[in-house]
Order: structure tokens, then sequence, then C-alpha cells
């Protein structure tokens, strides 16, 4: 009978909730928002391109950050809107990366297009920019192999799948998901390991994430074997 | 009284134990509430359901009120609608009352939380007696375009709290304390939220006298100008036009709103004679409002100024389709076209709702988004979690904090 490995060190869930902290600061024309991105936090800009990923667990209406939909929808830049919507947030390894990559984005629109300048917003409909406070804390779930660790997975928070997913890997600046990075460090399995670092999340829901690597651990060669003793 | 366990149902057990956990860590902590009124209007309705819910999990909370007499209560009303962008003459004499009354809670309320909550501006003056513990102030209303020597006066007293929080992101001003963004929430257990069997509705019905003969057409609010009932029944006279409809503008009055009846009273005749115009006061009856609101074909809430509009996530949660305006916090419920509709006018208003009236299956499936989206983002248990993040927050600084 093939026993699934054991990890000497397990695989400890943690969970991640947030807290939105106002910053007063508005932009009502395109160059006040690109002066603003520069100079905000980076906990403002982790806010703006990760916090639909939360809240919309149905169907997102939006595009997926919200510097592209008030382009699109306040400004009525709508071409600015899906170059900002389309950049690929999974290459950036931290949120200076994604900051710069946005800037370049408006930046070099408003150079080819210097009448987006004279858009503004109408009164009511200003940019307003929140910050993303989070607060990280354990859960009693540890994981010493693949079969407790899909287990966990299937009944876990989705807030504790957010947190090892985005969180870990762009805001605290790990080199890939903690998944991956456990998976591979800890038992070996450089294959899967990729398979899961190799998920675009950003075009998927919390709820499909979690469905598509439980499927990889039990797709994955000898994955439907249970661990005995 | 309901327990954290009853929420299981809607938002999955992982929910549920997160807040246990952080309740752990507040625990020796007393938190305070203190607001103007124990019943009537959006606060007290909160406090009633969070209260005990905070209790529950292992937060010691408590509630009190301030106390004022008429006079006070009809200058904190000036407050509020100079607050929400409206002109008041806010005379020498009225700052002076509010004082006198601030003076007298402030002397007389007993200040004991390690974390002091306070809501709106009536009780803004305890600040004053702040010392090694934490104060918060929990504006409830749309101050996205204050009455600028209202904002100053009250400014004084917010920039003394450790914290303050808004309802939508519009509501934030430059102040140097930190600032939160929290959206009320509703109780899927409430009398005014829970299930109803289709024969209460119907029992509600008869009991207004509101035949099933056609449409209907609902807004639920407090009787209050920013909630433009007068413009809900022009924007229903346009509508009537085409096709047939009733009207239901229910509602009740708060204690702190002596204004209500005044409405009430303009509201009773611009609706004249139409018998297709049912105006309602229903001071407190949660089932009564559930039913009218489950026996609505659309749901509108026309409002000119919103703190946050919890009748449009109530509504939403039943699968309604909504008409909204697009103000306060309203805009953070629905989304145009995908879970409601958002308008700028009467006539707007009026366009939407004959749309929704001739097209049921598209009401049908913006009432379906809208109740997933009230689901993930609006219920009660989302709200506590906000709330015992924010306590935290006092206590730890950062962006990142590990608990």
């Amino acid at each position: 009978m093939a026993v699934v490995k054991r990890a000497k060190q397990p695989f400890r869930f943690h969970t991640r909730l947030h807290l939105s902290e106002l910053t007063g600061l508005r932009a009502s024309t395109p160059e006040e928002l690109l002066e603003l991105i520069k100079k905000v936090s980076g906990s403002s800009i982790y806010h703006h391109t990760h916090h639909f990923l939360q809240q919309h667990q149905y169907l997102s209406p939006e595009p997926p950050n919200d510097f592209a939909y008030w382009v699109s929808a306040a400004l009525g830049e709508d071409a600015l809107g899906e170059k900002l919507a389309s950049i690929d947030t999974i290459q950036f390894a931290s949120i200076r990366s994604l900051r710069n990559k946005i800037v370049e984005t408006i930046e070099a629109y408003l150079e080819e297009h210097p009448s987006a300048r004279r858009r503004f917003a109408a009164p009511g409909e200003e940019f307003h920019f929140i910050k993303s406070v989070s607060f990280v804390f354990p859960t009693p779930d540890a994981a010493y192999d693949l079969t407790e660790f899909a287990r966990i997975l299937e009944r876990i928070g989705i807030d504790s799948i957010y947190f090892h997913l985005f969180e870990a890997r762009l805001r605290l600046g790990r080199a890939t998901n903690d998944f991956s990075l456990w998976i591979e460090s800890s038992l070996g399995e450089k294959e899967l390991a990729e398979r899961i670092s190799k998920l675009d999340p950003y075009t998927c829901t919390l709820e499909s994430l979690r469905a598509k690597i439980i499927q990889m651990i039990r797709n994955r060669p000898g994955g439907q074997v249970e661990c005995r003793g | 009284m309901q327990r954290i366990e009853d929420y299981t149902p809607f938002v999955g057990q992982p929910t549920v134990d997160d807040l246990r956990r952080l309740a752990e860590r507040l625990r020796g902590k007393v938190v305070q509430h203190v607001n103007s009124t124990a019943v009537g209007g959006g606060v007290a309705e909160i406090l009633n359901r969070m209260v005990p819910l905070l209790n529950d999990i292992g937060v010691d909370a408590r509630w009190d009120l301030i106390k004022g007499g008429e006079q006070f209560f009809d200058v904190t009303k000036k407050f509020h609608n100079a607050l929400q962008g409206r002109e008041e003459e806010v005379t020498e004499r009225d700052l002076e009352i509010f004082l006198d009354t601030s003076e007298r809670n402030i002397r007389e309320v007993d200040v004991h939380g390690d974390v002091m909550f306070i809501h709106d501006p009536q009780p803004i003056a305890l600040v004053r007696r702040k010392n090694q513990n934490k104060w918060i102030w929990r504006c409830h209303i749309d101050v996205s375009n204050p009455v600028r020597k209202v904002w100053r006066f009250l400014r004084e007293y917010m920039v003394k709290y450790d914290a303050a929080v808004f309802s939508a992101p519009g509501f934030s001003h430059k102040l140097p304390v930190r600032q939160f963004l929290i959206a009320p929430s509703i109780d899927p257990l409430s009398d005014k939220n829970r299930d109803l069997p289709p024969e209460i509705i119907d029992d509600v019905l008869t009991k207004y006298d509101i035949p099933k003969d056609k449409p209907i057409i609902t807004q639920v609010s407090r009787f209050d100008r920013f909630k433009d009932p007068v413009g809900v029944i022009k924007a229903y006279t346009l509508v009537k036009r085409y096709i047939p409809c009733r009207l239901i503008l229910a509602g009740g009055t708060a204690d702190d709103d002596p204004e209500g009846l005044k409405v009430l009273e303009e509201v009773r005749e611009h609706a004249g004679q139409d018998p297709d115009i049912h105006v309602l006061l229903l001071p407190q009856n949660d089932i009564e409002v559930n039913a009218l609101q489950r026996a609505s074909d659309v749901i509108v809430q026309k409002s000119l100024s919103e703190g946050f509009g919890l009748t449009v996530a109530e509504a939403l949660w039943k699968g309604k389709a909504v008409v909204a305006s697009n103000v306060g916090g309203i805009p953070l419920q629905i989304t145009h076209k995908y879970s409601g509709l958002l308008c700028h006018s009467i006539e707007g208003a009026a366009f939407f709702i004959k749309q929704l009236l001739n097209s049921p299956d598209y009401a049908l499936k913006l009432g379906q988004n809208g109740r997933e989206h009230i689901k993930q983002n609006f219920l009660l248990t989302r709200h506590l979690r906000d709330y015992l993040l924010v306590f935290l927050s006092l206590f730890h600084r950062g962006d990142i904090v590990y608990l």
C-alpha cells in the first residue's frame, strides 16, 4: 500500500480579515488620479487592485480594479479603462512594481491622448482613495500531508484561501503563494507546486480556485491514495 | 434573542469561528455604545441587534443613552439636516442649547468603557471625558457636502477622537484622525428580513385594504424630506399614465425626529384622493414592513441624500428589483443594471419603474444578483466583524496586524 508523504513541519492555515481605512484623498481628473497613485501608500494600491476579489464571490460585474472602473465609468475613458483592467497583476512580485506599471500605463495614455487630460468626474463621482488594513491570525487547522491538506481546504474559510494565495505573495513579499511553497519545500512535490503557482487567480472566483486546487491535488499521480497510520 | 450560531446557515461556520477568534483578542475590554434614542431609526435598530451579539461572542458590550429635551433634539435635527447639505439657520441660541445639554450629559453619563463608541452628532461632545480610554465617533449620516458652519462646529469634537467611522467613501474629509469605512448591514433573522409565509403577506395587504389587482410600487422610509416621498408620488404619476399600478408609502417616525409628522401631512396632501396611493404610518411594525416589501413588484428609494439606505439592502435581500437614487451608500449596494437601477431624477425613476414592470424577467435577474451581493457584503455578521476590527485597530498600529 502506497503511503502519502508526511511533512516534518505542517502547513498551518492562517486567515486574514481586512478593514478599509479612508484617506480623505480624492481625484476628479486623470492627472489628479495619477499624482495620487504615485503618492499614496502601498496599502492603498493593494486595496484598489484586490478588494473586488473578496467582494464578488458570485459574479464580478466590474473590471478587476477600481482605477479601471473609475476611468471608464466616471471619466468615460474606456480605452484607458481597458488598458488598466488588463494589467496582468500575477506577473508582479511587489506592490511597488504593480504601482509602477499602473503609473506607466496612465502616463503613456495621457501622452498619446492629450485631450483625456481635460476629462473630469461629475460632483459626487470622484475617486476616493482607501487603504486596506489586514489582520492576520492563525486558525486551528494544520496539515501534515496532502490528504489532510485537501480535506482542510474543502472546509476552510474563503479568507484563509485568499490570504495564502494573494496576500502572502504580493503584500508580504514571498516568492510564490504559500501553498506552492509548502508543497514543494516540505513534501518535495515540485510539479504540483508549480501547477498551483501557474494558476491565474485574478480571473477566477475564490470558490473556483478552491475547487481547482483540490482537483489538482486529487488528480496528481497517486493522488487518490489515502494516508494510513 | 439571537445567538451567533443562528447565522451559520447564512454565512458558514468559518465566518462564525473567525468572529469568536477576534472577540478573544478583546477579552477584558468593555465596549460602551452611546447614542440618543433606544427606538426608531437605523442606529437604534443596529444597536438592538449588535450589542447582544457582541456579548454572545464574548465581548463585554454595553449601551447607554444621552438625555435631551425637545429643544435639544430640534437643534440636533438642524445639525443633521445641515450635515446632509441642507441650508439651516443655526443660531447662536441653538449652539447654546446644544452645549448646555451636552454639559449635563458630560456630567451625568456613566462613562466607563475601554472603548467608547459614540453614534452620530447628538452625543459627540461626550469626548470631553476622554482620558486613557479609546474613543470612536461613528457617523451614520451622509456628510459629503455639509454646511460649513455646522461641520466646523462639530469638527472641533471629531478631532479629539481616536478614530472616526463613515458609511461611504464620499463621506470622508481630511481629518487628523484615522477614518474607517464601515457600511451598515441588515439582519437576515430580524422580523423585517426573515422569510414570511404567503398568508402573513396577504393578511397585511388585507389589513391595509390593498388589493393585489395591480403591480405594487413601494417606498419604505421614515417620513423625511431627504427621502423625497413627494418625488416618489410624482414618479408614480408618470408611470401610471401607461401602466395601472399602486403605490405604497410606508414608514414611521423616530423619537429624535420632530419633523416627521409635518412631512407626513404634506405627503397626504400630494396623494389627494387617489385610491391607488396607500400612505401608511407604521410605527415599529417590522413584520408588516417585511410583508409589504415582499408583496411589491418594484421597490423605490428615491432619497435626495442618504446615510446609507438600509431599505435598499432589505429589498435586495428579498430578491426585489430596486430603483434607487445614486446618493450616499446606495451605489455601494446597487451596481447599475446589474443588481438594480440607479436614478438621478423623478423622470429617471419613472422610466426605470416602467422598464421593470414591463420586463419581469429582467426585474427577477436584477433581484437575484442583488440578493447575492447583500449576502456577501451587507449582512450583520460582516458588520460585526468590521466593528471588532476597528476596536482592535485602536490597540495595534500599522497596515498589517498580526494577532
